[in-house]
C-alpha cells in the first residue's frame, strides 16, 4: 500500500504556485517576523486543512453540508472546555480532542443516517437547520461553552510565547514557543492534508466520485450509496474537529464567533469554490487567496473608499468600504461558480480532458 | 368487466385530515402544562401571529421548489428587502403612522406593504434572470449560486443602508394590546393573524379555482405534460417565483414591525425557520406549508414558556418527530 497518494499537483504553474504557498508557510516564523504575518499564516494552514475536508464532501461525494462549522467548532470546543476544566498539559489537549473526536463522529453518523438517504438538496436543508440550533446551543450553555464570550484558556508551557526553545539569541529570537506553535499547526495541518489525498485517491475515493457522477449506476454495481456517502460525512466531519482543535491551540481562546458562525460556513464555501471543487489542491489555493484578501485587500479598499469619499460619491464609496470585502468576494464566488466551476486549480492545471 | 357511466362522478381523493389535527393537538395538550386560561390563549395568539408571518415567508419557497425543482438558498434576501422596504416606505409617511387613528396608519401600512412586494418581486425577478435560470436541473450549483445572491444581497443592503441595526417603531394605533378574556393580546399579532389567514386564503383561491392555479398545480405534477399541451412554463415560473419573492418581502415587512427593527442579517436567520417549516409540510405543498409554520410557531411559543432551554432545539426535534412519522413531510408531493 502507499503511504503517499501519487496524486501531484499537475501542470507547471499548479505546481510551481502550491510549492510557493507552501515554502511560504513553512518558512513563514523566519522570512516574516511579527505577530500578524504569523496569525495569518496559521489562518491559512488551519482553513486549508478545514476548506479540504469539505472538498472531500462537496467535490467528491457531490454532498452541501451547512454543518461543517459545527464539528469545527465541536474540535475547537472540545480542546478548549479540557484546557480550561483540567489545566494546561497535553494530556487535557488529547483529552479534548479524543472527546471532540468522538462527538463529532456520533453526530455526523447521526445526520448522515437520517437525511443523507434522500435528496443532496434534503440534506442541505437539514443540516443548516442542525448547525444553526448547535450554535444557538453553544452560546446559551454558558456553564459549560462560556456563553458568547467563549473560553480564553492557557495552552501547555511549550507553546507559549514566553517559552525558548534554545538560548534567546538564536535565530534572532524567532525559536521561541510561538513558533513552536506554528510548526504544531503548520506539520498537523500538512500530514492531515496529505492523508485526505490520500483517502480521494483510494478505492473509497473512486466510489465517491463514481456515486457523485451517476447514484444509480454506483448502486447498480453494488455500491451502497449511504454507507459511503454517511462514511464520507463522518470523515469530513473528524478532519474538520482536528482543524478546529489547531485553531483553539492557535487563537487560545474559542468563541461562537470564531468558530460556529455562519459568516465561517459561508467561508468556506468561497475558499473551496475559488480554489477548486474537487481538487483539494484548490483548498491550499483557496485558503491563501481568502485569507490574504480578508487582511490585505481590505487595506487596499481603504485606500479607494477614502479616495472616491473625497471626491463626493457617498453611494459608491458605500460600496468600497473596506468592510464590504465579503461583497466583491460574493460576486467573485458567483462568477466562478458561472465560468470556473474548477477553480483556479482546474485553470492552471491545463488538462487536455477535463 | 363493467362499463364506466359518464354519470358517475371520479373517484375522490381522500383528504387527508391528520396533519390538520396537529396544531389542534398540541394547543390542547399545551393547556394543561400551561394552567392559566388567559396565558395560554396569549401564548396561542402569538404563536399563531408569528406562524403566519412565517408562512408568508415559507410559501413562495415550497412553491417554486416543488414547481423547478429549485432550491433557493437566497431566499432569505428577499425577507432582508422586505424589512428594509418598510422603514424606507415608513420615513416619508411618518405623518400618517404618528397618527392616532387605525385608519390612517393603515393608509401608511398599505402602500408600504405594496411597495415592499412590488420590490421584492423586482428583485426576484433579476435573481431569477441572473442567478437561477443558467443552473437549472443541477441541484449542486444552485444551491452554491443563490447562497452566494444571499452574501450579495445582503453586503449590498449593507453598503445602502449601513450595517447598524436600524430601530422600526410600529404604527400608533398598533402598538399596546387588548383585553380578551383576561388575556393580554397585541394588537400588531391579530392583524399579523388577519393579514397571514388573507395570504393563505388567496392562496388557496388562486391554486384551487382559477385556470393558472390549475397550471401550477399540474405542473408540481408533471412539467413535461403541461408543456406538451402547449403551455410555457418558463413563464408560469417566473410569475410564481416573483409571487413568492412578494410574499417573502411581505412577511419580512411585518417580521421587521413585530420586532420593531431592521437588519439584513434577518434574512438569513429567518432561512433557517423556513427550511425547517417547508421540510415538516413536504417540499412542494402549500397546505404543509401552512401546517408546519403554525406547528413551529406555536411549539417554539409554549416552550419558550414552559422550558426556555428546550425552545432553542425544539424546532429541530419538531423536525425530527415529523419525519420519523412521516419521512417526506406532512403532505408529500406524489411526483417525487
Amino acid at each position: 500500500m502507499m503511504i503517499l497518494s501519487g496524486n501531484p499537483p499537475r501542470g507547471k504553474l499548479l505546481t510551481g504556485l502550491v510549492v510557493l504557498v507552501v515554502g511560504l508557510l513553512a518558512l513563514a516564523p523566519f522570512l516574516f517576523p511579527g505577530s500578524k504575518p504569523l496569525n495569518v499564516a496559521a489562518k491559512i494552514c488551519v482553513y486549508a486543512l478545514l476548506v479540504a475536508s469539505y472538498d472531500l464532501l462537496l467535490g467528491y461525494a457531490g454532498i452541501v453540508s451547512f454543518a461543517h462549522t459545527m464539528f469545527y467548532g465541536v474540535g475547537a470546543y472540545g480542546v478548549a472546555i479540557a484546557l480550561h476544566a483540567l489545566g494546561a498539559s497535553w494530556f487535557a489537549v488529547f483529552a479534548g480532542l479524543g472527546a471532540a473526536l468522538a462527538v463529532a463522529g456520533a453526530l455526523a453518523l447521526l445526520i448522515g443516517l437520517f437525511s443523507l438517504r434522500v435528496q443532496t438538496i434534503f440534506f442541505a436543508m437539514v443540516t443548516l437547520a442542525v448547525a444553526s440550533a448547535f450554535a444557538v446551543l453553544a452560546s446559551q450553555l454558558s456553564w459549560l461553552t462560556g456563553g458568547e464570550d467563549g473560553r480564553t484558556f492557557s495552552v501547555p508551557q511549550a507553546l507559549r510565547p514566553g517559552f525558548q526553545l534554545i538560548d534567546s539569541g538564536a535565530f534572532g529570537g524567532a525559536a521561541n514557543g510561538r513558533t513552536l506553535a506554528y510548526y504544531l499547526v503548520f506539520g498537523v495541518a500538512a500530514v492531515l492534508f496529505l492523508a485526505l489525498l490520500r483517502i480521494v485517491e483510494s478505492p473509497f475515493g473512486r466510489v465517491l466520485q463514481a456515486i457523485r457522477e451517476n447514484p444509480f449506476r454506483a448502486e447498480a454495481l453494488g455500491y451502497r450509496i449511504v454507507v459511503h456517502r454517511t462514511a464520507a460525512n463522518v470523515l469530513a466531519a473528524l478532519f474538520a474537529a482536528c482543524a478546529g482543535a489547531l485553531n483553539a491551540l492557535w487563537l487560545r481562546y474559542t468563541g461562537p464567533d470564531t468558530t460556529l458562525s455562519f459568516s465561517i460556513m459561508l467561508d468556506i464555501l468561497v475558499m473551496v469554490v475559488i480554489g477548486g471543487m474537487g481538487t483539494l489542491y484548490g483548498a491550499i489555493v483557496g485558503a491563501a487567496v481568502f485569507v490574504l484578501a480578508q487582511n490585505y485587500l481590505q487595506a487596499l479598499m481603504g485606500v479607494a473608499f477614502g479616495a472616491i469619499n473625497k471626491a463626493g460619491l457617498p453611494l459608491v464609496a458605500g460600496f468600497l468600504n473596506p468592510d464590504r470585502w465579503l461583497l466583491w468576494l460574493g460576486v467573485l464566488f458567483i462568477l466562478s461558480v458561472y465560468f470556473f466551476p474548477t477553480g483556479v486549480v482546474g485553470r492552471l492545471r491545463a488538462d487536455p480532458k477535463p | 368487466m363493467t362499463a364506466i357511466d359518464a354519470g358517475t362522478a371520479l373517484p375522490r381523493q381522500k383528504t387527508d385530515f391528520w396533519p390538520i389535527l396537529l396544531p389542534l393537538a398540541m394547543a390542547a395538550i399545551a393547556w394543561p402544562f400551561i394552567g392559566a386560561f388567559s396565558t395560554w390563549l396569549t401564548l396561542t395568539l402569538a404563536g399563531l401571529a408569528m406562524g403566519m408571518m412565517i408562512f408568508a415567508m415559507a410559501s413562495g419557497l415550497t412553491l417554486v421548489f416543488g414547481l423547478m425543482d429549485v432550491l433557493n438558498f437566497g431566499h432569505g434576501a428577499f425577507i432582508s428587502v422586505g424589512a428594509y422596504l418598510a422603514m424606507v416606505a415608513f420615513t416619508p409617511l411618518a405623518a400618517f403612522t404618528q397618527a392616532d387613528s387605525l385608519s390612517i396608519n393603515l393608509l401608511a401600512l398599505v402602500p408600504a406593504m405594496l411597495l415592499a412586494m412590488a420590490t421584492s418581486a423586482a428583485v426576484g425577478y433579476v435573481f431569477e434572470r441572473l442567478l437561477v435560470r443558467p443552473v437549472y436541473g443541477q441541484h449542486l450549483k444552485q444551491i452554491l449560486i443563490t447562497m452566494g445572491g444571499l452574501i450579495v444581497a445582503e453586503q449590498t443592503l449593507y453598503a445602502l443602508f449601513g450595517p447598524q441595526i436600524i430601530p422600526l417603531s410600529l404604527p400608533t394605533a398598533l402598538r399596546g394590546s387588548l383585553e380578551f378574556g383576561g388575556a393580554a393580546v397585541e394588537k400588531y399579532r391579530l392583524l399579523a393573524v388577519v393579514v397571514g389567514l388573507i395570504v393563505f386564503l388567496c392562496l388557496q383561491f388562486m391554486l384551487n379555482r382559477t385556470k393558472i392555479g390549475l397550471l401550477i398545480r399540474a405542473g408540481v405534477e408533471n412539467k413535461e405534460m403541461v408543456e406538451a399541451l402547449g403551455y410555457r412554463i418558463r413563464r408560469l415560473f417566473i410569475g410564481v417565483f416573483m409571487a413568492g419573492s412578494a410574499l417573502a418581502g411581505l412577511g419580512g415587512m411585518m417580521w421587521a414591525l413585530y420586532r420593531e427593527q431592521v437588519h439584513a442579517s434577518m434574512g438569513g436567520e429567518m432561512m433557517v425557520l423556513t427550511f425547517i417549516v417547508i421540510i415538516i409540510g413536504g417540499l412542494g405543498s402549500v397546505g404543509g406549508c401552512f401546517i408546519g409554520s403554525a406547528l413551529v410557531a406555536l411549539l417554539v411559543n409554549y416552550a419558550g414558556f414552559l422550558v426556555p432551554k428546550i425552545a432553542l432545539v425544539s424546532n429541530i426535534l419538531l423536525m425530527v418527530a415529523v419525519l420519523l412519522w412521516r419521512p417526506r413531510g406532512l403532505y408529500p408531493l406524489s411526483s417525487r
